[in-house]
């Protein structure tokens, strides 16, 4: 019972899955690869957490086609809903799943959508919305969850009165092998409750008898056949019933309720001798459970109708005992429970590692109040509030934890403001220096870039001259100048020879004018790596700064507000898990009281057999003495 | 899948038939009051997370430096992960056992960040070391060794693992 309550919890997971990617290499979106991660370890608040801020960012890009996550949208939109629902948030779960539902998807996805949110209705007890949802669904059905939905549908028809409707659909389904079990005794209860009482027999009668290995399969065909025997019972029909009871495996989660009953199948027949072999194994079983309570009293009074009243006396006084014992024990777990040891014992983190925990609660040396609770903590009601009050003891550590990290993170704050504020003004003053004269030199490089594009149109050999070149041209120049307002012949002589200079020069710039361009092109192009590095250097130089800066300034108002949310967050909590834990304590408590008024009718009823069963014994002793 | 459903009709099944009712009709309405109470509360802490993980992103890991390390398996592989250890540029990292449960999470298609801290941009070294068994029970180890190229934006490293069998490399390194 406990797995399969560990299964409800774990509802919708591998649906939600389905629609992931099957490996981590068909992944394109790492970060909801880490949300699938976590939600396949159950750990849906992580799940969520990753996911939530995912899609909260594809869905503020302006090209969200461009992320990666739109490879895997409909998977995560899918994924919200059904973490949500795993992590018991059902209105945030109905939420996202009406999204996927009314979003441009095709009729398959519409479909898929339209059932788990109907699931989720008929979870929350909202029978009518459940329907409604189901309703929705049209044409193509994934045949993967063909027989959910029917079996679905069934359900709700039993849960709103209508088992009619409810028979109608099972009678349709050709379920798979994982559901056959359970159309084949649903089936059976909607026929009973539709008031067809002899096919509900023969129903049941067949579910009883299905082909069964896992532990769900096994627990429903003996479920079944408890029904079964019970129906039976109550119509007279003593054998059926004794039949029907001895399929229920001894060792399933229904078998003492079956061995009771078997034995008062067979004591209603007046087989008070074979009435005893159940009960008698029931006798020896956990004393806490009350089939085993009530066998205590059923075994003696079969003993009696036998007219073994010695035996009966025994047993009779044995029950006093034990019944004395355990009212002790139900006194000290009502006792236990009011000092808060049953939430402490529920929260125990040791505990909670092993799926089938609340069933290794009972084995709990310390936690005597969990002895009579077994039934109570598998109820529905009790593990929705039970599951609300650990959740809220996890998000309790979780914010407590926050709490002490703010410290931390103002710590690093106060560090690093402590180490960058004194160096900081030094590294900016030089920076301000090299600023400069790199902007220096990158305004010269862009001089010289136009006036090279502006040659290529405009030839200009005078701006390609060497500098020995330049030097030359002026002292021809500065000849020329000196020359001027002499017409001797050394002069006239000396202009010549200038002239032939300057023309030699010209000649070369001219002639080489091209070969210069292709070069100095080369230079600046060559430059323009050194120049890249440089401004790699420089933005890589400001992000670092600015780096430095926010590393320490600007969180603190934003610290603050978190905190405030912290603080006032683990407050509620603290108030609803008060209120949670009260109320899981009162039931649990009430529960115990109602086991103890039990317990204190058997007592009495034993204590009046022992003396009634002695004077019996004592009479026929007698009896037989006088003879 | 048809699991699924199947606990829910044994969870119907159990409430409609031997389990003790717990609650009145007033308990009930209480229940519900807390139950959305309690939806509420996770609804905020689930904001406070979202906010405080931005936050500690965004002063532990800044984008300028942040690298970020995810281990996946391949498709398949029936290779019993043991453990990954990871170094950049010669310093140890990570070094990674993993539960029954985590290997199963993998094995599902779930993808583990294994690693987040903070590089200098540029390039770096990155050696991935692979312990697991064999399906026949044999011991497996292998090591690679990566070069990846750390720019402005944070640095999302992949690594899909796989065993000897499946035909693919043994550490691949995806880009994302």
């Amino acid at each position: 019972m406990a797995r399969a309550l560990h299964r409800l919890l774990g509802v919708g997971v591998a649906i939600a899955l389905a629609s992931a990617p099957s490996s981590g290499s068909d992944l394109k979106d790492l970060y909801f690869g880490e949300a699938l991660y976590h939600a396949y370890q159950g750990q849906y608040f992580e799940a969520l957490e990753r996911l939530d801020t995912e899609l909260a960012q594809y869905h503020g890009l302006d090209e969200p086609l461009l992320d990666t996550l739109h490879y895997h949208i409909n998977g995560a939109e899918f994924s919200v809903g059904d973490f949500e629902l795993n992590y018991r948030m059902h209105h945030r779960a109905g939420r996202a799943i009406k999204a996927v539902l009314e979003g441009n998807v095709d009729e398959a996805v519409r479909n898929e959508a339209a059932f788990r949110l109907a699931r989720i209705h008929f979870q929350k007890d909202q029978l009518d919305d459940a329907l409604h949802a189901l309703g929705r669904i049209q044409g193509k059905v994934p045949e993967a969850i063909a027989d959910d939905v029917e079996f679905l549908r069934a359900n709700i028809y039993m849960a709103t009165g209508r088992p009619g409707d409810a028979v109608k659909v099972l009678r349709q389904l050709k379920p798979s092998e994982d559901l056959t079990g359970f159309a084949a005794y649903n089936l059976g209860i909607a026929l009973l409750q539709d008031g067809h009482a002899v096919e509900a027999i023969e129903q049941l009668d067949k579910a009883g008898q299905i082909k069964a290995s896992d532990h769900a399969d096994l627990a429903i065909r003996d479920k079944s056949n408890l029904v079964l025997g019970t129906i039976l019972y109550e119509s007279a029909d003593f054998g059926r019933a004794e039949q029907s009871l001895d399929r229920v495996r001894l060792d399933g989660p229904f078998s003492n309720q079956a061995l009771l009953r078997a034995g008062w199948a067979e004591a209603s027949a007046e087989h008070y001798d074979r009435a005893l072999v159940p009960w008698n194994i029931l006798v020896q079983r956990e004393p806490t459970d009350a089939a085993v309570q009530e066998a205590m009293l059923a075994a003696p009074h079969a003993y009696a109708k036998l007219n073994v009243h010695g035996r009966a006396a025994l047993m009779y006084g044995s029950a006093l005992q034990s019944y004395t014992g355990q009212i002790e024990r139900v006194d000290a777990s009502i006792n236990s429970v009011r000092e808060g040891e049953f939430l402490k014992a529920l929260v125990r983190e040791e505990i909670r590692q092993d799926k089938d925990w609340v069933i290794r609660l009972r084995s709990l040396p310390d936690a005597p109040e969990t002895y009579y609770l077994m039934e109570l903590m598998a109820s529905h009601d009790f593990q929705t509030a039970l599951q609300n009050y650990l959740d809220l003891e996890d998000l309790r550590s979780k914010l407590v934890t926050w709490q002490s990290s703010f410290d931390a993170f103002e710590d690093i704050i106060r560090l690093r403001g402590q180490n960058y504020e004194p160096l900081l003004p030094e590294v900016d003053a030089q920076f301000r220096e090299l600023d400069s004269q790199m902007r220096l030199r990158l305004e010269q490089r862009k001089h010289i870039s136009e006036r090279l594009q502006a040659m290529l149109t405009a030839p200009r050999p005078d701006y390609l001259a060497t500098a020995d070149e330049r030097i030359l041209g002026e002292r021809i120049a500065l000849i020329d100048k000196q020359l001027q307002g002499s017409d001797s012949p050394e002069a006239a002589a000396l202009r010549q020879r200038a002239a032939h200079v300057r023309g030699a020069l010209t000649w070369r710039l001219q002639t080489e004018y091209h070969e210069r361009l292709t070069a100095a092109h080369v230079h600046l192009h060559e430059l323009n790596a050194h120049v890249d590095a440089l401004n790699a250097q420089y933005e890589a130089f400001v992000r670092t700064r600015q780096a430095a800066t926010h590393s320490y300034v600007g969180y603190d108002v934003q610290i603050a507000r978190l905190r405030e949310r912290v603080d006032g967050a683990l407050q509620r909590v603290g108030i609803v898990m008060a209120r949670q834990g009260h109320m899981i304590e009162t039931v649990a408590i009430n529960q115990l009281k109602a086991r103890r008024e039990r317990l204190v009718a058997q007592q009495t009823e034993a204590r009046y057999a022992v003396a009634d069963s002695y004077d019996r014994a004592a009479r026929l002793q007698s009896g037989g003495e006088e003879h | 899948m048809p699991l699924t459903i199947r606990t829910i009709a044994l969870g119907l099944l159990l409430w409609l038939c031997s389990v003790p009712g717990w609650a009145q009709d007033t308990d009930r309405q209480q229940m519900k009051g807390l139950d959305e109470q309690v939806q509420e509360i996770k609804s905020d802490v689930l904001g406070i997370a979202a906010e405080l993980s931005q936050l500690e992103e965004k002063l532990l890991y800044p984008s300028g430096t942040q690298v970020a390390v995810f281990v996946a398996l391949a498709e398949g592989d029936p290779m019993r992960l043991d453990a990954v250890r990871l170094q950049i540029d010669g310093q140890l990292v990570a070094h990674y056992i993993y539960s029954f449960k985590e290997l199963d999470a993998l094995r599902k298609g779930g993808v583990q960040r294994i690693y987040v801290g903070n590089v200098p941009t540029g390039d770096h070294q990155l050696e991935v070391l692979v312990d697991g068994k064999l399906e026949g029970g044999a011991d497996y180890s292998r090591t690679e060794k990566f070069s990846f190229n750390k720019g402005v934006q944070p640095k999302l490293v992949g690594l899909t693992l796989a065993g000897p069998g499946s035909g693919r490399p043994p550490i691949e390194l995806g880009n994302w």
